[in-house]
């Protein structure tokens, strides 16, 4: 399969911004983190669930924390092998890949240079999709798979195992201890085997990223509609960001950004609101997309993702939506990340049916 | 009988023209001069000096200040011209590894500059608590094993924009190892939050000192050579000035400033602080923005030479389109540049009596500009007034793209060119034609106010919040007299608060400038 060499990398990261919906971290420092290990260690290679073991385990990787702080503070690099160490010790058995448990942002990222850095592979699977704010908002989850024992490390050494009652607990736990070790951390939870992932976990969504990030990068008219084709979105509305709310409410970023159409959309408005991630867009009263649904704000121009923090007035940009990852859709995946699970007082409708 | 001195020397250093004003004590033009940059700078400067000081207007016993804006150190960069040789410390261990100080720079930039780089224990949390505690032993140990002296030491602490104290232990410890003389430049004075653009701010900052000491010294020559006895400024990449003696110590920060002089021209031209700027030039057009006379700044990091940086500059819109800009083609295949034949123009257009066809043309067949021959343009006036429209509707573009919120805004046309926008321009509540438009960036030099910033992340407990700001804002202020502003005159313009999202307790970064006229 695809070796991850420094092309296939960038490719990658264009596709995590976009999956991203918005959230997920800016993709540009965990980029330099995987572009480094890979030139110090080689390109880890990409396989798919049926080329590992079965019985092997999975080292889910993730970073939790502020993104400003993931600027600032920059990971030491062998967080992955700490973690590592602590789940084989638990669980007795080998880690015999890396998975993204977050394909949206820049956690997509850290799983390439960690796997570099063991010589393991990266599995092609993540646990969510896209991107979102919460531990427990996994796919592993949905499929019952236990939270813990989970992991949590920082760049001096500190290591801790948290046997939390459930996913829920565990997101209250580690969010605290994140704040403690300097407001960012690298994370192990839901570890889970090869054999469980090929239910529990979200299978093709490295070389689903990386399709996108090549599409988008090698169209040659418009990448926009080249984006569409390579998501199999919906075009919700092309046109300019007109306003712009945010506020910050328990550690979260809330807020709502307009878009007045442009062009064919001309007189037309949307609104897409967001809490991390951008998770209703509505057409005055008609709801036109909702999480878990991937909305996505990209640049006219480029088609590469606008993330939330660098939403500003006047940009030109396309909201498009697509449809999430089937788990999302059951009862229990609705349960964690419908509409209602973020406080919004509507059912979800898959975007395709709303668009037929 | 001569007055006090009270005029004010500007002169701008571009990649075209060596411009130079002459201001007296309300801002008011009284002399200007444009003549070509030469190769070495002191030339260009000292032949502006002559052209400008030679008007009768000008008493040069009155000239009391001089400020300097140039483009040379970027280009040095591009060129790899005439950098010093940096040691690079970083301070963040056991963090930061995974990506290496300098690592993406362009190889051939980095064997330039860099004579070693290090990352030692230390740094600072966001919170302000230490990593690690800063390791000064193993500081001394990376500074004495260099394998050659360095012309100056870049160091930079993890969170140093939330305290200082690691980056100025280590510059204690690199005045013991390596001697009280040797140039050190702290990663905090120089951009914000953002560690690897931050540091690579910091190891450009060294690497121009050499450029900013020429330049320095040229522009004293210039001034000794024509007996004058003003004090001199560096205008900076925000559109304020910083003294001579701290523009040495840090030429990045005044490696951009033509855009933002351009901008705070247009303000003191026609005395508007809230404006959309456009500086249509014979390629070009800059649009920028004007809020509360100051040019607005990117959020974006600005790439200088292949390397990513992150401090302050105006937030520009560039479009290919200027007075010399190619028409081609006619109907559905009409275009529209990118191609300019630039300073040619006066030769090249239909209506000097050239061949081709440019938007000087198309804005003459509009009745905007009365240039060369008219009735040269006549024969193409429908593709001439296609162009015309396209050119309206990306200048149309451009402004709404620079304005912040909805509504029109007052539109301020400066440059060469500024005849080309047109008077009605939708999304324009007026469109202002100052005169003088031509030296709008020698002016902003000029008359620009001295400044001091900073840029720090803080914890604000319930209720601490508004001593903190009020506490920033003193020491914005207390920056700025420091720099040159006079004392009681410096006011804040400025105070942006971002809330570090993803965490529980309430932490946000603090930007908050303050600015005053000179003494």
């Amino acid at each position: 399969m695809t070796p991850l060499d420094p092309d296939t990398l960038r490719l990658l990261a264009i596709g995590a911004g976009i999956l991203g919906t918005g959230g997920g971290g800016d993709t540009s420092v965990g980029l330099l983190v995987a572009l480094q290990a890979v030139q110090d260690h080689g390109p880890p290679r990409l396989l798919g669930l049926d080329d590992l073991p079965s019985d092997g385990l999975l080292l889910p990787a993730g970073g939790m924390g502020a993104p400003t702080v993931g600027i600032e503070k920059i990971e030491n690099g062998a967080e992955g092998e700490r973690l590592r160490d602590a789940v084989e010790r638990e669980f007795g058995r080998p880690v015999v890949a890396v998975m993204a448990s977050e394909i949206g942002g820049s956690n997509a990222l850290t799983p390439i240079a960690w796997a570099a850095r063991m010589r393991l592979p990266v599995v092609d699977a993540d646990g969510m999709g896209r991107a979102f704010p919460e531990v427990q908002m996994v796919s592993m989850e949905v499929a019952g798979i236990p939270a813990c024992p989970a992991f949590i490390t920082d760049e001096r050494g500190n290591l801790l195992v948290t046997r939390a009652v459930d996913g829920f607990w565990l997101e209250r736990l580690h969010r605290q201890l994140t704040i403690e070790l300097g407001g960012s951390a690298m994370t192990a939870e839901y570890v889970h085997t090869v054999e469980q992932a090929k239910t529990a976990a979200i299978a093709g969504s490295v070389s689903f990223a990386i399709a996108i990030g090549r599409a988008v990068d090698e169209a040659e008219r418009d990448p926009v509609e080249a984006l569409l084709g390579a998501v199999g979105g919906v075009r919700l509305l092309s046109g300019k960001v007109v306003d712009v709310e945010r506020q910050t409410r328990r550690g979260f970023a809330f807020g709502a950004v307009t878009i007045d159409g442009l062009g064919p959309d001309r007189g037309r408005t949307l609104r897409v609101e967001v809490q991390n991630e951008n998770l209703v867009a509505s057409e005055g009263d008609r709801v036109v997309a909702s999480v878990p649904d991937l909305i996505t704000l990209a640049d006219a121009q480029t088609a590469h993702a606008v993330a939330t923090e660098r939403v500003r007035y006047g940009q030109r940009v396309v909201a498009l939506g697509f449809p999430c990852a089937p788990v999302w859709r059951t009862a229990r995946g609705l349960a964690l990340a419908s509409p209602r699970a973020f406080g919004y007082d509507l059912d979800h409708v898959p975007v395709e049916e709303l668009h037929r | 009988m001569s007055r006090a001195p009270d005029l004010r020397l500007g002169i701008d250093v571009g990649g075209t023209n060596t411009d130079a004003v002459v201001v007296g004590p309300a801002g008011e033009l009284l002399a200007f001069a444009k003549v070509p940059t030469s190769m070495d700078v002191t030339g260009g400067i000292a032949a502006a000096l002559t052209a400008v000081l030679g008007d009768p207007a000008v008493e040069r016993a009155r000239v009391s200040h001089a400020m300097l804006g140039t483009t040379h150190a970027t280009n040095a960069i591009l060129q790899r011209r005439g950098l010093a040789r940096v040691a690079v410390l970083r301070i963040g261990s056991p963090a930061t590894h995974a990506v290496r100080p300098l690592f993406g720079w362009p190889e051939d930039l980095r064997a330039a500059v860099s004579v070693g780089e290090a990352i030692v224990p230390g740094g600072i949390e966001f919170d302000g608590r230490d990593l690690v505690p800063f390791d000064g032993e193993a500081t001394s140990r990376f500074l004495g094993s260099l394998p050659a002296r360095p012309d100056g030491v870049a160091i930079v602490s993890v969170f140093a924009p939330v305290s200082a104290r690691h980056e100025e232990a280590a510059a204690a410890v690199v005045a013991r190892v390596l001697g009280e003389d040797m140039p050190a430049s702290l990663s905090h004075e120089v951009g914000s939050i953002g560690l690897l653009e931050r540091e690579n701010a910091t190891v450009l900052n060294v690497a121009l000192a050499p450029l900013a000491r020429e330049v320095a010294a040229a522009l004293g020559s210039a001034l000794r050579t024509h007996g004058l006895d003003a004090v001199a400024f560096f205008a900076q990449n925000d559109g304020t000035l910083m003294p001579l003696s701290q523009a040495v110590r840090m030429p990045v920060l005044t490696i951009g400033s033509g855009p933002a002089n351009s901008l705070r021209g247009a303000a003191a031209l026609t005395g508007l602080r809230d404006a959309i700027v456009i500086d249509v030039g014979g390629t070009s057009t800059d649009i920028g923005a004007l809020t509360g006379g100051f040019p607005r700044e990117s959020q974006a990091g600005i790439d200088i030479g292949g390397v990513r940086t992150n401090f302050p500059m105006p937030d520009i819109v560039s479009l290919a389109l200027g007075g010399g800009t190619v028409i081609e083609g006619v109907g559905s295949r009409l275009r529209v540049g990118p191609e300019s034949v630039g300073a040619e123009v006066t030769s090249c257009a239909l209506v000097f009596g050239g061949t081709t066809l440019t938007l000087t043309d198309a804005a003459v067949a509009g009745g905007r500009m009365a240039l060369g021959s008219p009735e040269a343009a006549a024969p193409h006036a429908e593709v001439l007034r296609a162009a015309l429209a396209v050119a309206d509707s990306r200048i149309e573009d451009g402004v709404d793209r620079m304005k912040t919120a909805r509504g029109d805004r007052p539109v301020i046309a400066v440059g060469g060119g500024a005849d080309l926008v047109p008077g009605d321009l939708p999304g324009a509540s007026s469109v202002v034609r100052p005169s003088h438009a031509g030296v709008a960036n020698a002016i902003g030099a000029a008359i620009a106010p001295v400044s001091g910033t900073v840029d720090r992340v803080e914890t604000c407990p319930p209720g601490e919040r508004p001593g903190i700001v009020a506490r920033l804002c003193e020491e914005a202020i207390a920056r700025a007299e420091a720099a040159g502003a006079a004392q009681g005159r410096a006011e804040v313009v400025e105070v942006e608060e971002i809330p570090l999202a993803y965490l529980t307790t309430p932490v946000s970064r603090f930007r908050v400038k303050a600015a005053g006229p000179m003494v």
